[in-house]
């Protein structure tokens, strides 16, 4: 009695605000807009018995969809934010590698402390973090004073609400994503394979492309997906330094829902959204699944 | 390799400097006397006294603790349920599809989560406040518990549950004596984890929250929208300080607990 009620309850609370939810979307997503309370048609009338039921699901159509894949504004912002989340990724990668292996290579009493200064930021208000760069990239802000100052630059770079502010929020944002997975991956790495390859006659670089590259892999491509997937829904990176030039499909169901009020769209906009996810969560799922086989 | 070689040290004196220096930049112009942000006019703390004052922003912090202390709570006892259940309860009818949906809110964008949520509630007639971000924010933090929880289920030796059942414990008490001192810094650390998440989210908060009742983080993305204010950096600059202050008493407090149990360990190990 007490194990049915273990499971039941948080699978019960799962299924109520998880499943049904998306379910709700999803019946949303196939409905008409409307100028009514609720602002879509048709709601589900039991009153009316089966017939009510036949008419409900007579109504939904696919409308919605077609009118995403007619308008060009919802694919550009689709392919915008794969786009940014791939550059994004890339760069967060480049910062992120040469950041983890000094981290595994520092002295072993460091490490703890090296590990809690790149976990401090993680802890601290996403979106002050973000906010911070406001103040950085203005127009007169830290970074152009700076460089005005040093006299690199005569007039002022234009950086805040331009896609290269959101590429640097991202990176910045999420860095501990990509450096803690390296990091552990580069920290069990045994250092006598890179002295044998060098034995063999390998150079120190020979010996990182071939030896430690491919042995922190698994590292590599967990940090890779932890980034890229909340990145392609990302809504507060955009809407704050990315200005009104950066399209990105978080930000574009915000605004349909917030400002055009237009639920079915946002729905579909969800939905869609989804679907395009999928591919990245299943093939990251995988790899987290072969890395525990591989590890037991 | 004791040293650091020169690389390894640029690489991560250029890496921390990337990740502090924003924050720094933010905190110091906490303290600028004047209105323009980036602009230094001499030391001041007038703004912090201003924050102070404002009645809107302590309403909304009030809020927001009280949302973030009752969601990480519910999320943490659903949430070890849930890697309980996961790790240790066998077979069941409609597992697989319990297990994805305990995964699944972890990679789920946040204006799905939101929407979906907003949509039910709706759906349900329950009116937006308190209550409904208190449910969005257990939802998907109880996912987050129940990693961290299981993971250190997973590792545990379960050899001493059985052994506290052949001793006559009930499974109940079995769970309560042995399980739950073993896994209580992981059920621990879920807690902050959750705490922190629900105290961090714009997005879902902002979808499931209505005007009787709006967070922090609601209040400082529609005022900072505006752009950089000198009220927001010392309200940022207090929020760091709170955290940093608690990560560090909690790492030392683990650090504390792991070093003791060594011992222990040790002596266990001796007395064989």
């Amino acid at each position: 009695m007490r194990r049915v009620l273990l499971i039941a309850i948080p699978y019960v609370w799962l299924l109520a605000l998880f499943m049904v939810p998306f379910f709700i979307v999803l019946k949303i997503s196939l409905s008409d807009s409307a100028l009514a309370i609720p602002p879509y048609l048709p709601t589900l009338d039991l009153s009316e018995g089966w017939a009510g039921i036949r008419n409900f699901f007579s109504q939904l159509d696919l409308e919605n969809f077609v009118w995403l894949a007619e308008d060009d504004l919802y694919w550009k912002a689709y392919l915008s934010s794969v786009k940014i989340a791939v550059i994004s990724t890339v760069l967060t990668l480049l910062v992120g590698y040469p950041f983890a292996y000094g981290m595994a290579r520092a002295p072993e009493e460091w490490r703890p402390t090296l590990m809690m200064l790149v976990i401090l930021p993680f802890w601290t208000s996403f979106l002050i973090r973000v906010y911070a760069w406001m103040g950085i990239l203005s127009e007169g802000g830290y970074l152009n004073q700076l460089l005005l100052w040093t006299g690199i630059i005569s007039t002022p770079l234009t950086i805040l609400n331009t896609p290269t502010a959101v590429y640097i929020g991202i990176v910045y944002t999420y860095l501990p994503f990509m450096i803690l997975p390296i990091y552990s991956a580069l920290e069990r790495l045994d250092g006598s394979l890179i002295e044998a390859a060098e034995d063999l006659g390998c150079s120190r670089l020979q010996a990182f492309w071939l030896v430690t590259i491919p042995l922190s892999r698994p590292g590599i491509i967990a940090g890779c997906f932890l980034v890229m997937i909340p990145v392609i829904g990302e809504f507060v990176i955009p809407s704050l330094l990315g200005g009104s030039g950066t399209l990105m499909i978080g930000k574009v169901l915000w605004e349909e829902f917030f400002s055009n009020r237009d639920w079915p769209v946002a729905s579909a906009v969800a939905i869609v959204l989804l679907l395009i996810l999928i591919v990245p969560i299943v093939l990251f799922q995988r790899n987290q699944q072969k890395q525990t086989e591989a590890e037991q | 390799m004791s040293r650091l070689s020169w690389f390894n040290t640029v690489s991560l004196t250029l890496g921390f400097a990337f990740l502090y220096i924003p924050m720094i930049i933010l905190i110091i112009f906490s303290f600028n006397e004047s209105k323009l942000v980036t602009v230094w006019a001499g030391f001041s703390t007038k703004w912090y006294g201003e924050l102070v004052q404002n009645e809107a922003f302590l309403k909304a912090a009030w809020v927001t603790l009280r949302v973030a202390v009752l969601s990480s709570t519910l999320a943490t006892v659903l949430g070890t349920a849930a890697a309980y259940v996961l790790v240790r309860g066998g077979r069941f009818f409609g597992r697989t599809l319990f297990s994805g949906m305990i995964y699944a809110p972890l990679v789920m964008p946040e204006v799905i989560t939101g929407l979906s949520l907003l949509l039910l509630f709706i759906g349900i007639g329950l009116d937006r406040g308190i209550l409904t971000i208190v449910l969005a924010h257990t939802t998907f933090s109880m996912c987050f518990v129940s990693v961290v929880v299981s993971s250190r289920l997973v590792t545990f030796d379960q050899s001493l549950e059985e052994a506290a059942l052949d001793l006559g414990c009930s499974s109940a008490q079995a769970f309560r004596l042995v399980t739950l001192p073993i896994i209580a810094p992981a059920v621990i650390s879920g807690w902050l984890l959750a705490f922190t998440l629900s105290l961090d989210d714009l997005v879902i908060a902002s979808f499931t929250s209505g005007p009787s009742a709006t967070t922090l983080p609601i209040k400082i993305f529609s005022a900072v929208r505006l752009g950089v204010s000198p009220e927001i950096n010392a309200l940022s600059t207090i929020m760091i300080a709170v955290v940093t202050v608690g990560v560090i008493t909690a790492s030392l407090v683990t650090k504390r607990a792991m070093v003791r149990q060594r011992q222990d360990e040790m002596a266990a190990a001796r007395a064989e």
